[in-house]
């Protein structure tokens, strides 16, 4: 690969990048910052108050019970629509006119807004009048996502992996479509099987790109708020009401800016700290 | 065994297409028959929802709106990410691993966090209600993943390319435009593509920014949940016209993605 | 370790192809006798890789077979082949280390592992590895990672046939000619196939016995280094070979005697059969034309420095003369004669040499 060379030029080139994206993150993060360390009781009154809401937020059963959740969906997520994705794009045609139908048709589902994705699930598993629900429950399975918290879960997971699994394709598709002919040729020289062309030349050339998927999707996923909100709005109960859905009731449904602003932060530094330690592991070994 | 490769991408695809199946059979019922009772095909087939969509210029210009912001941010987005991409791909400089990681940290905050503040930035700066509003602040979030997803594909050329092209002659701008580029055609197809496809259905932002002259679609449909009920036909049909686009745009990146296949790669 | 034999090869990448321009190999015969170090030289788009790729299996040929002694393996695909070919970049297991690339191919034929040690000592002791053996593979510079390239290909011993793919196109040009040597000297010892393919003819001439020159789709010349700079039997081999490669002049043919430039031109083999309408040519290397009294009359257009010698551009007319002068004697500024070795001056019709 070769290695990398000093040059202060290429502050240059992020110049445009830094500033497009700080114009755009330094402000807000300021405003946020400024009301997690305020109390406000209406009347544009603020009060500094320290710590406070961050050792209520953190001290909370509330918050943990919805970061509790919040992690566990967007492990099963992760766990099923990366594999999955990386699966379909190896099984997928490479030359032909099935490449286009099948990156079309695959597209498809990342295109719709995500209110329409929320409620066009919400009657599709209905148990009465959506297909899905329908389906179901006439197979003899007996399915309510309205009521049952295991339904929920299930359907909320079908809906996110029908609807972000494709994002991982077109990644691992077009890192396949960028590894040279001459390693599957040297590969077959070497008479290795296509489990070894898959381990030893495929994955660790999608390395970077099945990295990238990963990242964004872990994400989005645990920011997600949207799709569940009009599929369940948290419920049944609070059996779906992941970490989003909660800051925004507590934000908007309470007005407490307070303890809302303190969450965001505390959100922020939980994908922050994830995040980086799933970078530092990936790139550990690039060096140059 | 390879026979069936073809049975998996087959299977997915079926399973993609049952929701929007549904969801276009849906745009052609009348929320009363959507509400009703469950029937596979539309029992009684009606075009009112599209018509209602054609004919109300608040609809059809929400897509125009969010078409242009959209194209603006993508266009953006892509341009200002590719030397920032190569820069990171093949120089060293002051704080490089850590800008690279912060550009990824502004795609963590839920966007909720960033609404109100950005109503008052961009009011301030007399920008509210104008579509280069939100496609600069669609840029928080596109930049850094356009730059993401090019480094990515940069770095897996060897630099050999670029020194066998100054060898040859070429100068910089030259070599970057007509061999770089084309090698890291996927990447620049999947670039565009996701920024189109997150500016496209990002919705908050671009109610925030926004009240009549830059409508996005996505916050015209938000009018179907509080008027009159929940007009799910209508929603139905909105939500089948979002998809044109973003269709449009697949298909002409396809041979970037597939790019290396193209080439004769196996 | 066989002979590897090709017999009415043609191919071209088209499914219907219509005229000559169509087939990326005309019809061509070749063989590859067991052991030697040949090359494969000529231009890009000569088709050089295409018979590459069907001696190696990765392409099949439209038509013609490929036998290797004398069973026809045409049908059979790479892996089956016992073949080995070492590509324009390394190609290398970058998650492996040193050691674990060059066992991989003994690996998956399931060797024993004593053997497998063995083996890959050896190699790796030819190759200058031997230090680096537990070192991860993508940290080798470029030169090394050819080398682990090379070495799986050399560490099989059922191998017939290594081939080579401009195998020095990304190495730094003060190593190329380090690798160029170990490549000859790894020849020498292992006494394999090797056919290697370049458009430079420096590696050629000086890594084979006997070189395969190519111009679009066909085979011109077969011969050794000496040959083919000596006695080039197409007008494209002596202008390809050689640097400034060999002059070739329009001249005229009347009865045996050979005009150019309105005098006889003594050459090496007079023409005694009929030429009939066909094009002829004169062909004379530079080294052998030499300044003189009298003679062909020349303007002196370019003198340039060549370390050792200077080329020297003259023109006669419309046509160009280059000649080598050493360094000392003296250049006249406009005008002046120069003379060809009738030893070294052959006549060619229609690009072909007149024997």
């Amino acid at each position: 690969m070769g290695s990398k060379t000093h040059n202060a030029m290429g502050w240059l080139f992020v110049l445009p990048v830094v500033v497009l994206v700080a114009f755009n993150a330094i402000i807000p993060l300021m405003a946020v910052v400024n009301y997690s360390v305020q109390e406000t009781f209406g009347n544009n009154m603020f009060f500094f108050e320290g710590v406070k809401w961050f050792e209520q937020v953190l001290h909370s059963d509330r918050f943990h019970a919805s970061l509790g959740r919040q992690l566990m969906f967007s492990g099963i997520v992760l766990a099923i629509e990366v594999p999955l994705g990386v699966a379909i794009a190896l099984a997928m045609p490479r030359r032909g006119p099935w490449v286009s139908v099948c990156l079309v048709l695959m597209a498809l589902p990342l295109l719709i807004p995500w209110n329409v994705v929320g409620a066009m699930w919400n009657i599709f598993a209905l148990p009465d009048i959506g297909m899905l629900g329908r389906l179901l429950n006439d197979l003899g399975i007996n399915y309510n996502y309205t009521q049952q918290p295991i339904s929920a879960w299930a359907t909320l997971i079908a809906m996110d992996v029908w609807h972000w699994t494709s994002l991982v394709v077109l990644l691992a598709y077009a890192g396949l479509s960028a590894i040279p002919d001459a390693y599957y040729q040297a590969a077959k020289i070497d008479g290795a099987s296509s489990w070894a062309v898959f381990r030893y030349i495929q994955l660790p050339k999608m390395k970077r790109v099945l990295t990238i998927a990963i990242l964004l999707r872990f994400m989005d996923s645990f920011n997600i708020h949207t799709e569940p909100f009009v599929l369940t709005g948290g419920g049944p109960g609070n059996a779906t009401t992941l970490l989003s859905i909660d800051l925004v009731k507590i934000a908007l449904g309470q007005f407490d800016l307070g303890p809302a602003a303190a969450m965001s932060i505390i959100y922020f530094l939980i994908i922050l700290l994830l995040s980086w330690i799933f970078y530092v592991v990936m790139t550990r070994d690039e060096e140059h | 065994m390879r026979k069936l490769g073809w049975l998996v991408p087959a299977l997915y695809i079926l399973f993609l297409l049952l929701p929007i199946y549904w969801l276009v059979s849906m745009s052609f019922k009348t929320t009363n028959e959507i509400l009703g009772a469950f029937t596979l095909w539309p029992k009684k087939f009606t075009l009112e929802n599209y018509q209602k969509i054609f004919t109300d210029p608040t609809w059809y210009n929400g897509y125009i709106n969010s078409l242009i912001y959209v194209v603006i941010n993508t266009v953006i987005s892509v341009l200002v990410a590719l030397p920032a991409a190569y820069a990171f791909s093949r120089y060293r400089f002051l704080g490089d691993k850590h800008l690279f990681f912060w550009l990824l940290t502004n795609r963590m905050a839920p966007a909720a966090v960033f609404a109100l503040p950005f109503f008052q930035l961009y009011s301030a700066i007399g920008l509210f209600d104008t579509h280069i509003a939100v496609a600069l602040a669609h840029c928080l979030f596109n930049i850094p993943l356009a730059v993401w997803i090019l480094e990515g594909f940069m770095s897996s050329v060897p630099r050999q390319l670029d020194e066998t092209a100054y060898l040859d002659g070429y100068g910089f701008w030259r070599f970057f435009g007509k061999i770089f580029v084309p090698t890291i055609a996927a990447g620049i197809g999947v670039a565009a593509f996701f920024c189109f496809m997150f500016s496209w259905v990002e919705l908050l932002l671009a109610k925030t920014l926004t009240s009549v002259a830059a409508k996005p679609i996505a916050a015209t449909m938000t009018r179907t949940a509080s008027s009159s009920g929940y007009e799910l036909g209508l929603l139905a049909a909105a939500g089948t016209l979002t998809i044109i686009p973003g269709a449009f745009v697949i298909y002409f990146v396809r041979n970037y993605i597939a790019k290396g296949f193209a080439l004769g790669r196996v | 370790m066989a002979t590897i034999s090709l017999h009415n090869i043609e191919h071209s990448y088209l499914a219907r192809p219509r005229g000559p321009e169509d087939w990326a190999l005309k019809r061509l015969d070749l063989e590859w006798l067991d052991g030697g170090a040949y090359a494969l030289l000529g231009p890009s788009g000569c088709g050089k890789t295409t018979l590459l790729n069907i001696i190696s299996g990765l392409v099949r040929p439209t038509e013609g077979k490929v036998l290797f002694d004398g069973i026809d393996l045409t049908d059979r695909p790479t892996d089956r082949r016992h073949i080995a070919q070492v590509f324009q970049f390394p190609v290398v297991y970058d998650t492996m280390t040193v050691w674990e690339n060059l066992a991989f191919p003994l690996r998956n034929r399931r060797l024993p592992r004593a053997e497998i040690e063995q083996k890959v000592a050896a190699i790796a002791d030819m190759l200058d590895l031997s230090g680096m053996l537990n070192k991860r593979a993508a940290g080798l510079t470029a030169d090394g990672k050819q080398k682990i390239s090379l070495g799986r290909g050399l560490v099989r011993s059922d191998v017939n046939v290594v081939m080579f793919d401009e195998p020095l196109t990304v190495i730094d040009p003060h190593l190329k000619w380090q690798l160029r040597s170990k490549l000859k000297e790894l020849h020498q010892r292992t006494r394999r196939t090797m056919i290697y393919v370049t458009h430079d003819q420096t590696e050629a001439l000086t890594f084979a016995d006997k070189v395969v020159v190519m111009h679009e789709g066909s085979v011109v010349q077969i011969g050794s280094p000496l040959e083919l700079f000596e006695r080039p039997r197409h007008t494209f081999v002596g202008h390809f070979i050689g640097s400034p490669g060999m002059n070739v002049l329009p001249c005229a043919v009347d009865g045996g005697a050979v005009l150019f430039a309105g005098q006889r031109v003594a050459v090496e083999k007079p023409p005694t059969a009929a030429i009939g309408g066909r094009r002829t040519e004169i062909g004379v290397r530079p080294e052998f034309v030499t300044l003189a009294q009298a003679g062909i009359p020349v303007s002196i257009v370019k003198v340039s420095d060549a370390g050792r010698f200077r080329i020297v551009e003259a023109r006669h007319g419309d046509d160009r003369i280059k000649l080598l002068v050493e360094q000392g004697v003296a250049v006249p500024a406009d005008t002046a004669h120069v003379r060809f070795d009738p030893a070294h001056t052959r006549l060619y019709a229609d690009g072909q040499l007149l024997e």
